[in-house]
């Protein structure tokens, strides 16, 4: 589904992502776990076509197609979905709204039929389920006056109206309670199927107890340093990320 | 006070041109003799060239065109039952207008109404002393005591250019008697290629626990170059709300003074203009508290795209015995392009000490992380551009209380947004 090979990619003046590979197979869930500053997030905005990054070498192949060479509606449209770990505040514009704009040009781009505002409630009721979404949030002004725990199960909202195949959880779980945290995590395992996929992005291995990854890889200094099964997420819980560290400096 | 006269080249034109009649209309003239037109030196007047884009653009030495306009329909605002006032080079049509005086006396105005040329300042604003000298047409609106207008009154301030240039003077004065309410849509459209240049003075009498709303609808994609002047008193208990409207024109300035000399006065000014190509437009408005216990609420909002300029000035007076004051304003901008440009000014004086008062005005570009935002959600980004910026301009267009009067600015401002959604 999504191969990722030597990737490069620069903010500004500082190189970030220094020769990254990843290989995600459909179904699968990659946990991508780092220390501060390892490029983590770099990562996830990179897949997500945010402009400010530049990608100066490597390449992302997508279901076949050159990633990098699309916009963000078009990498959404293809079924792509980052879960932001700040998601925007848009005061004026209502969350239903916006997600029925977003569902039907979705769907036109899929070549299907735009939803009428009945089909749209019904699914919208449907999926609001999974996250245990109150429709009165829902009404209000994007994620305006949100708490932090209503923000990601916001997220986890439009990811399932989207019906990503590649959904990307950028430190999904910073900020949330432990109630919070079960309920995103329910949501996303409600989603997960034999044919989408699914990265996440966490400093923790917290959010790892409630969302199973196949495999985790570490993050350092822009570069997948080491990889392994959910296994290593604890041995990084229990033991930080220094001994990663040690290993590369001796490597 | 600046007292140096500059003399322009088209300043004798315009006072050849004037007959004025003994009275208010030769003093006037005097003042604005003594005066000369704003230069750019002049600090009401600094960032709004007005007197070069009239040299430029108008011979003033020429009378206006006739016009054989016999319909207005393309202008009228649709579902939007009212009795309409047409004025067709500044002349009032009577074939073209549509009203009738059931609930309201609408009568030509003569100068000799009660309160003629208190409010609007001919001695201290060159164009409103152009105004008071030069204006040949326009209505006393007046509403007796306990009565309630159903119907808005429109005023359709058309210019038909098509075989000149055009200058128009309009000279109106409302009053609403106690207890009433009254409700006025002003309106600018032109016709034809050549440039239009209107000059309006509206002052308006709101009496005790009266209520008037005043609406003006700048969408005009002629030539238009204008000047309006609107002064509004307030009585005790009496309420007022303004909404002005500007997506098109050259050059537009309206100065709004609302004079809230009575107790228990709400006071609110709504502006919105979204600005493109080289249009110019500038709102200076003046809340003046003199009595105690009153509350103004000022908003105005604007969008800047191409080369377009939008101004704001915004005094607020709280005179010593105005008390118990509550006074806010806010002017928020977005400039879209690296041409457009804002010039903002919040003024305030206060000289009562127990009021609340704040202001606030920020300007700064579309929220560009809220647009990836929206693009991640697959949105196109020009549908994410006019989501956020028709959710900017709604806080202010939500203030219409007259629904279909919103749907009508709701459709002039989803077209220049090319909201899709």
């Amino acid at each position: 589904m999504l191969s990722i090979k030597n990737l490069h990619a620069k903010i500004e003046d500082n190189q970030i992502l220094n020769g990254l590979n990843l290989e995600v197979r459909p179904g699968e869930v990659h946990a991508i776990m780092g220390p501060n500053g390892s490029g983590k997030s770099t990562l996830a905005s990179v897949l997500a076509g945010r402009e400010e990054f530049e990608v100066t070498d490597g390449t992302v192949d997508y279901l076949g197609k050159n990633l990098l060479e699309l916009d963000p509606e078009e990498r959404a449209r293809e079924g792509i979905f980052l879960a932001f770990q700040y998601p925007v505040e848009i005061p004026g514009v209502s969350t239903i709204n916006f997600m029925k704009t977003a569902v039907n040009q979705v769907r036109e781009a899929r070549g299907q039929e735009p939803l009428d505002a009945v089909s749209f409630l019904g699914v919208m009721k449907e999926k609001m389920k999974l996250v245990e979404i109150d429709q009165s949030l829902l009404n209000r002004s994007l994620n305006e006056g949100f708490s932090g725990g209503e923000k990601k199960r916001n997220e986890i909202f439009q990811m399932a109206m989207l019906e990503p195949k590649l959904a990307i959880l950028d430190e999904t779980d910073s900020g949330l309670d432990i109630d919070a945290l079960r309920i995103v995590a329910n949501g996303v395992n409600k989603l997960r199927n034999k044919n989408n996929s699914i990265i996440v992005v966490t400093h923790y291995q917290r959010l790892l107890e409630y969302i199973v990854p196949d495999f985790v890889h570490v993050l350092y200094k822009g570069k997948i340093v080491k990889s392994g099964t959910k296994e290593l997420a604890l041995e990084l819980e229990a033991k930080g990320y220094d001994w990663i560290k040690d290993e590369v400096a001796l490597a | 006070m600046n007292t140096v006269v500059e003399t322009t080249p088209i300043l004798s034109d315009i006072l050849g041109s004037l007959k004025p009649e003994p009275g208010l209309k030769t003093d006037a003239f005097n003042s604005l003799e003594k005066m000369g037109l704003p230069s750019n030196k002049s600090e009401e007047y600094k960032f709004t060239p007005i007197t070069r884009a009239l040299e430029k653009n108008f011979n003033f030495a020429n009378s206006n065109p006739q016009s054989e306009l016999n319909t207005i329909d393309k202008f009228a605002i649709a579902d939007v039952d009212a009795h309409t006032l047409v004025f067709v080079n500044g002349i009032f049509s009577e074939t073209l207008s549509r009203y009738n005086q059931t609930d309201l006396q609408i009568k030509p105005i003569t100068g000799l109404e009660p309160g003629f040329g208190t409010l609007a300042d001919y001695k201290t604003d060159a164009l409103v002393a152009w105004n008071t000298a030069a204006w040949s047409s326009g209505f006393s609106i007046e509403v007796n005591p306990n009565t309630t207008v159903n119907k808005p009154v429109v005023f359709h301030y058309i210019h038909d250019t098509t075989k000149a240039e055009v200058k128009s003077f309009i000279r109106n004065i409302i009053r609403v008697g106690k207890s009433s309410n009254l409700t006025i849509i002003e309106k600018q459209d032109t016709v034809g290629e050549q440039p239009g240049f209107s000059n309006i003075v509206t002052e308006g009498f709101v009496e005790e626990n009266a209520a008037l709303s005043l609406f003006s609808l700048q969408a005009d994609n002629g030539k238009r170059f204008h000047f309006g002047q609107t002064a509004i008193m307030q009585a005790h208990s009496s309420r007022v709300n303004s909404f002005t409207l500007t997506l098109d024109g050259k050059l537009i300035r309206n100065n709004l003074q609302l004079i809230l000399d009575g107790e228990g006065i709400e006071s609110h000014m709504n502006g919105l203009y979204i600005l493109h190509g080289d249009t110019i437009a500038d709102n200076h408005t003046v809340v003046d508290h003199r009595k105690p216990n009153s509350n103004s609420n000022e908003l105005y909002k604007g969008v800047m795209e191409d080369n377009s300029k939008g101004i704001f000035n915004g005094k607020i007076y709280v005179r010593p015995d105005a008390q118990k004051t509550n006074a806010f304003q806010s002017n928020r901008n977005i400039l879209l392009s690296d041409g457009a440009t804002v010039n903002t000014k919040p003024q305030l004086e206060i000289w009562a000490d127990d009021v609340k008062c704040s202001h606030g005005c920020t300007t700064g570009q579309l929220d560009e992380e809220a647009l990836f935002y929206l693009q991640t959600r697959g949105i196109r980004k020009e549908t994410a551009r006019a989501m956020m910026l028709y959710a900017f301009a709604g806080e202010v267009l939500n203030t219409i209380a007259i629904e279909p009067l919103k749907n009508y600015v709701d459709a002039l401002i989803s077209e220049r947004l090319h909201k899709n959604f």
